[in-house]
């Protein structure tokens, strides 16, 4: 798959959200823990030989999960994969948690599903769109047909139950942005569900 | 630089509605021909299939940090996208109609990971104030770019092109610190993030009975 590289490599080169020197070990087997500059960039994680400029490589965080691993470690796999690994060594418990904590919030889906939680809880409360304000409220994006796949339980996660009468209308009125998909990518036999993996 | 294109893949022809789609001509180089290619915004990430019934696509243009021009060319309803730097590259589009071409100028310009986060940061801070206020908080207006919360220099991509952009005398606070520790439980002054962990504990836990039910014969 083409992508533009250069940008890529800027966007390593940005202020992190978290940047620490972890152990890594690729998701091969056989594969050894080596020193790692990782950083945390919007929804990247970019891992770079400690006296390096350029990154050795990148990950793009959506669609995974993020899973702790005895003893102070964490490990990262993906959807459609999940036992495929790339595991990491923190110094502490606490460093563990702090980032695993960053990690889950670092995607994409997850801002906007914090979005739509937000603003159907303030929409709640005060009976306006906190989203007018921005120009972005009528965006398909953005609305609370864009939570299914959450499971029942999350509770606190606005799915469904309580659809305001203006979010509701909006969720009908988009649907010609949801053009023909392409066919799925078919790795193994599962079936890509939008499931808890953010 | 190494990447992980199959998860890629699977994100750009995954089961959720995309955020954009539809038909664009991109131009191949500088001096190179339009090609007619499928393209679908999910995200921050701009895939491009061969036509829309591909399994992979050809390829993908990151957005974070671009800003989106219209432009002189050729092609009707052409537009540009635009990366900083030296000998970076420029994406020449055009769509196909003049309603699909501000679509599509509206969707990139503000399809940044950076500009959402600003958004949610606002959006939480305004709960925050209704929830300890009791009155509906007045709405701030949208500025140009916070400082980062962990105190390293402002990004410096472009701002996006909001429909009233105008810098604020100063930027806006950092959202309140929220400790787990309301005595009712969560949902009192809870973020997002917390809520999200609480409900996920409570599915690991149920999912985890599951499988160990499915596991005895």
């Amino acid at each position: 798959m083409r992508y533009n590289e250069k940008e890529l490599q800027a966007l390593s080169r940005q202020p992190a959200e978290m940047a620490a020197e972890l152990g890594m070990r690729g998701p091969k087997k056989g594969s050894v823990v080596k020193r790692r500059l990782v950083k945390l960039v919007v929804n990247f994680l970019f891992y770079f030989r400690t006296d390096e400029a350029e990154p050795v490589g990148a990950l793009l965080l959506e669609h995974c999960r993020v899973t702790q691993e005895e003893p102070s470690g964490f490990s990262i796999s993906f959807l459609e994969d999940p036992e495929r690994k790339y595991h990491f060594e923190c110094c502490s418990e606490e460093q563990c948690q702090e980032w695993m904590a960053a990690l889950r919030r670092a995607s994409y889906e997850f801002m906007r599903r914090s979005l739509i939680f937000y603003r159907n809880e303030i929409q709640k409360m005060t009976g306006k769109d906190p989203l007018e304000q921005f120009g972005i409220s009528e965006e398909a994006r953005f609305q609370l047909s864009g939570l299914k796949g959450l499971p029942s339980g999350a509770g606190g996660a606005s799915a469904g139950s309580d659809r305001p009468p203006q979010l509701g209308m909006a969720i009908t009125a988009r649907d010609p942005l949801c053009a023909p998909r392409p066919c799925r990518v078919t790795v193994g036999k599962k079936h890509c569900h939008q499931t808890r993996f953010k | 630089m190494k990447l992980n294109e199959r998860s890629l893949a699977f994100y750009a022809t995954c089961d959720a509605p995309a955020d954009n789609a539809g038909f664009l001509y991109k131009k191949g180089g500088r001096h190179a021909a339009y090609h007619r290619r499928w393209f679908v915004l999910r995200g921050n990430m701009l895939f491009y299939f061969e036509d829309a019934a591909s399994r992979e696509p050809v390829g993908v243009i990151i957005l974070e940090g671009c800003t989106v021009e219209l432009v002189e060319a050729a092609e009707e309803f052409a537009f540009a996208v635009r990366f900083a730097g030296a000998r970076a590259r420029t994406y020449v589009l055009a769509a196909e109609s003049q309603a699909a071409m501000e679509g599509w100028v509206k969707a990139l310009s503000r399809a940044s990971f950076d500009y959402l986060r600003l958004v949610v940061r606002e959006l939480e801070r305004q709960l925050a104030a209704v929830r300890a206020g009791g009155g509906p908080a007045p709405p701030r207006r949208p500025r140009a770019l916070p400082p980062k919360e962990n105190g390293c220099a402002v990004w410096s991509s472009e701002t996006p092109a909001a429909p009233s952009p105008r810098p604020g005398p100063e930027p806006p606070p950092l959202p309140p610190r929220r400790r787990a520790s309301a005595p009712n439980g969560p949902l009192d002054s809870a973020s997002f993030a917390q809520l999200h962990e609480w409900y996920g504990q409570e599915v690991r836990a149920l999912r985890g009975q599951w499988l160990r039910s499915q596991a005895q014969p």
